[in-house]
């Protein structure tokens, strides 16, 4: 079983996600049992399955027995390694967290609830460690259809929004497939490394030029960069909170993890058509950060905030790929670790904060601190590292960027980031002055001496990745060091 | 330019139906028709991949006898690819669908204009 | 779509088209390695069938199978297909590694058994799922 653990990442989720109507048929705590072990065990292949990478190499693992270029293989190197293991944490933390929202449901609910949920998980983690272009088109369909049905759970608006979101999406995976189809044209072959060796005569060739092209393009509308991120803010405003925190957490971060995995690794990053297009790439991105600050700003409502605020920091992300160099790099790939984190984090606070109170809109916030003194505490320190102020992890990922721009001598993108971080200050110190500083509402406080804030299977989650923010801030350059020095591309082995 | 649009006819056919499928599900108002729009988009690609296994000369790639070298028969990888994305569009419409069954329940109407007004009262 | 829907001409015809429908279907799954064919198109061709008695006769239509039942079908046609890929992970092969299997015959003929297994996995949930979704569309509203 030892050699079967790249195929376990992704397939005890799957097996689970089949069965999981009937267990709930039978029991409800023999469901939560069953889903939290499946992820469970999911996490602990992909944690085993990194450390051998990280001490062996990167690992090939060939299904069916037959070997690449004929045959579907999954890889992992420190990169999807790495992602496997962040996307099966954050999926096992906020399945702890749905058990007190599904408690009065219907068996029939709570089953296909947690069946969706596992095919979501599943086809995240099969995006990260698949070797083969077509099938990463599977996985992505798999991840985006369990993603809209479990958007559109969440009431009236909810249902618009994710028709929506289903016809952009669908859209982009479309953009996807046809360029891996102007690159099956011309090489012949869909396994990623075979592509690589592949590609290399071929970089001027215009149909090299139009698949990169469509996969920015596919990639983009999936990612919500900047022009193509009409879809976000409904969808990620109007979903029941366990998804919510959890596709807003992973799902974006998995299509830039794909972006960089193609232009870095599958095309060569310093010739052809790649450079003019991660140029282009950074200017979206740029414009992106400072706009999605300022929509930011403007809004009443906290999640729809925060949905503009996850516009902007996937800016970040696209920003530090546009750099290229180590330290860009290096700096993209620790800010998907942080975001994942933070994100999760204050999309759960905002779901502990509605199951609380009921309410939803900022200035109903006001003396929340008496109330929900810990759960307030996390999203103190979530909200200081996405401004950025040490020792919070979201510093250290700026810095690097910072350090990558000044390097590269880009001047614009330090100017982005510095502004940036401000404009993030500006709305995240307003929700925590009307958390902190106002007095209470006319409405008379619910009895706050009645036992703890939150169920503790909320509350658990909430404090785990807010300790764990901190954590990744200190502890941060050991993770450099270690891990992600081996997961960018020309770095380590 | 006569051999542009004859020798590559498929090509501008597949680029028509990939501009027919944003064109429909900007421009038109019903919901089902910006469904039946996309699902336009992704034959579309389909149809492209399927081009692409295509050789001159060749036939179906089933073995006949006495008819040997792979220069005879076409390249059955694409169809085999676009099975699968077949049935991921299906799947897709099947969920699409889902969604606007309850929005007609909830909405009462399939207008994107007329839901948007009953959505916002 | 629930009530009879049917002429003389319909009431007629279908009893000749369905098992029809269902032998083809039967026959482009068997026939999946030698001709085109295999478990999508034949998954389409038996939903097809069952779709097609049931827009005639209406809901006392002699296949018809409600819409609960089609999903728990479909979870088993794809929990087919992930055990023989899990039987060969036991059988210490790679995942859907179909050499491994212990039968005494050639190794084209294991791989040919192995995925005629999975195809009957594929062909079931394919069915259900277009039964499935042709209910949940003509159902009467009782949510």
């Amino acid at each position: 079983m030892r050699e079967q653990l790249p195929a376990l990442i992704v397939i005890v989720p799957l097996l689970t996600a089949l069965v999981t109507p009937l267990i709930a048929y039978l029991s409800a705590k023999l469901l939560r049992a069953v889903v939290t072990g499946a992820i469970l065990v999911s996490n602990l292949s992909a944690m085993g399955a990194l450390l051998r990478v990280l001490a062996e190499g990167p690992w090939h693992y060939r299904f069916g027995g037959w070997a690449p270029p004929w045959g579907i293989e999954y890889v992992i190197d420190p990169l999807s390694g790495g992602m496997a293991v962040l996307i099966s944490f954050i999926s096992l933390v906020v399945a702890v967290y749905s058990g007190p929202f599904l408690k009065e449901d219907t068996w029939l609910r709570k089953g296909i609830f947690y069946a969706l949920y596992l095919l979501l998980t599943a086809g995240l983690l099969g995006m990260v460690v698949t070797g083969d272009a077509f099938n990463l088109y599977v996985f992505l369909e798999i991840s985006s259809l369990a993603a809209y049905a479990l958007i559109a759970s969440g009431g009236e608006k909810a249902t618009v929004a994710a028709f929506r979101y289903l016809l952009i999406g669908t859209v982009g995976a479309s953009f996807y497939l046809l360029g891996v189809g102007y690159l099956y044209s011309v090489t012949g072959s869909l396994n990623m490394a075979d592509l690589a060796l592949r590609l290399q005569p071929l970089t001027e060739s215009p149909a090299v030029m139009t698949a990169v092209l469509m996969l920015l393009v596919g990639m983009a509308i999936k990612m919500a960069l900047f022009p193509l991120h009409g879809w976000l803010p409904d969808s990620y405003t109007y979903a029941p909170p366990p998804a919510a925190a959890f596709i807003s957490g992973v799902m974006t971060k998995v299509s830039a993890y794909v972006l960089l995995r193609f232009f870095f690794f599958v095309f060569s990053a310093v010739s052809g058509p790649v450079p003019a297009a991660l140029t282009v790439l950074g200017w979206a991105a740029a414009v992106g950060i400072i706009i999605g600050s300022v929509m930011a700003i403007a809004q009443s409502d906290f999640r729809r905030m925060l949905a503009y605020s996850s516009v902007a920091q996937i800016g970040y992300i696209v920003l530090g790929l546009a750099i290229g160099n180590m330290y860009g790099l290096i700096g993209a790939v620790l800010h998907i670790l942080n975001h994942a984190v933070m994100k999760s984090c204050l999309f759960l606070v905002a779901g502990g904060v509605k199951w609380k109170t009921g309410e939803h809109t900022i200035e109903k916030y006001a003396a929340l601190c008496r109330q929900m003194p810990l759960t307030m505490g996390a999203f103190l320190i979530a909200a200081l590292s996405m401004v950025g102020l040490p020792p919070t992890a979201g510093f250290f990922s700026k810095w690097y960027l910072a350090l990558g721009a000044i390097e590269a001598g880009m001047w614009p993108y330090i100017a982005v980031i510095v502004l940036s971080s401000l404009l993030n200050a500006v709305y995240f110190f307003r929700v925590i002055e009307h958390v902190y500083m106002k007095k209470a509402g006319p409405k008379p406080a619910e009895a706050s001496g009645s036992g703890m804030e939150l169920p503790a299977a909320m509350l658990l989650p909430i404090v785990l990745l807010g300790v764990g923010i901190l954590v990744i801030g200190i502890l941060n350059e050991s993770i450099v060091t270690q891990i992600l020095q081996y997961a960018i591309p020309g770095g380590g082995r | 330019m006569k051999e542009l649009l004859s020798q590559y006819f498929i090509y501008w056919l597949i680029l028509v139906l990939f501009m027919i499928g944003p064109f429909g599900m900007i421009y038109k108002k019903n919901l089902v028709k910006k469904l039946m729009a996309m699902n336009i988009m992704q034959v579309a690609v389909i149809i492209f991949f399927l081009v692409l296994g295509q050789k001159a000369g060749g036939t179906i790639p089933i073995e006949i006898h006495g008819l040997t070298g792979v220069e005879h028969y076409i390249n059955p990888l694409p169809h085999a690819l676009m099975l699968t994305a077949i049935v991921v569009s299906l799947s897709t419409t099947g969920v699409a669908l889902a969604l606007l069954l309850l929005i007609q329940r909830r909405f009462g109407t399939l207008e994107e204009d007329e839901m948007l007004r009953r959505m916002n009262q | 779509m629930n009530r009879r829907f049917g002429t003389i001409v319909l009431g007629t015809a279908f009893r000749f088209l369905v098992p029809f429908i269902m032998v083809y279907g039967m026959y482009v799954l068997m026939h999946g390695e030698y001709s085109p064919g295999g478990g999508f198109q034949a998954g389409a061709l038996f939903g097809i069938a069952v779709v097609l008695d049931r827009l005639v006769q209406g809901e006392e239509a002699m296949l018809s199978i409600s819409g609960t039942k089609a999903v728990i079908l479909a979870g088993i046609g794809t929990f087919i297909y992930g055990f023989i890929g899990v039987l060969t992970v036991l059988l210490n092969g790679n995942f859907l590694e179909y050499g491994v299997f212990p039968l005494d015959m050639i190794e084209g003929e294991r791989h040919a058994l192995g995925i005629l297994g999975i195809e009957i996995g594929v062909t079931i949930c394919v069915m259900a799922t277009i039964i499935a979704i042709f209910d949940a569309l003509t159902r009467r509203e009782e949510w």
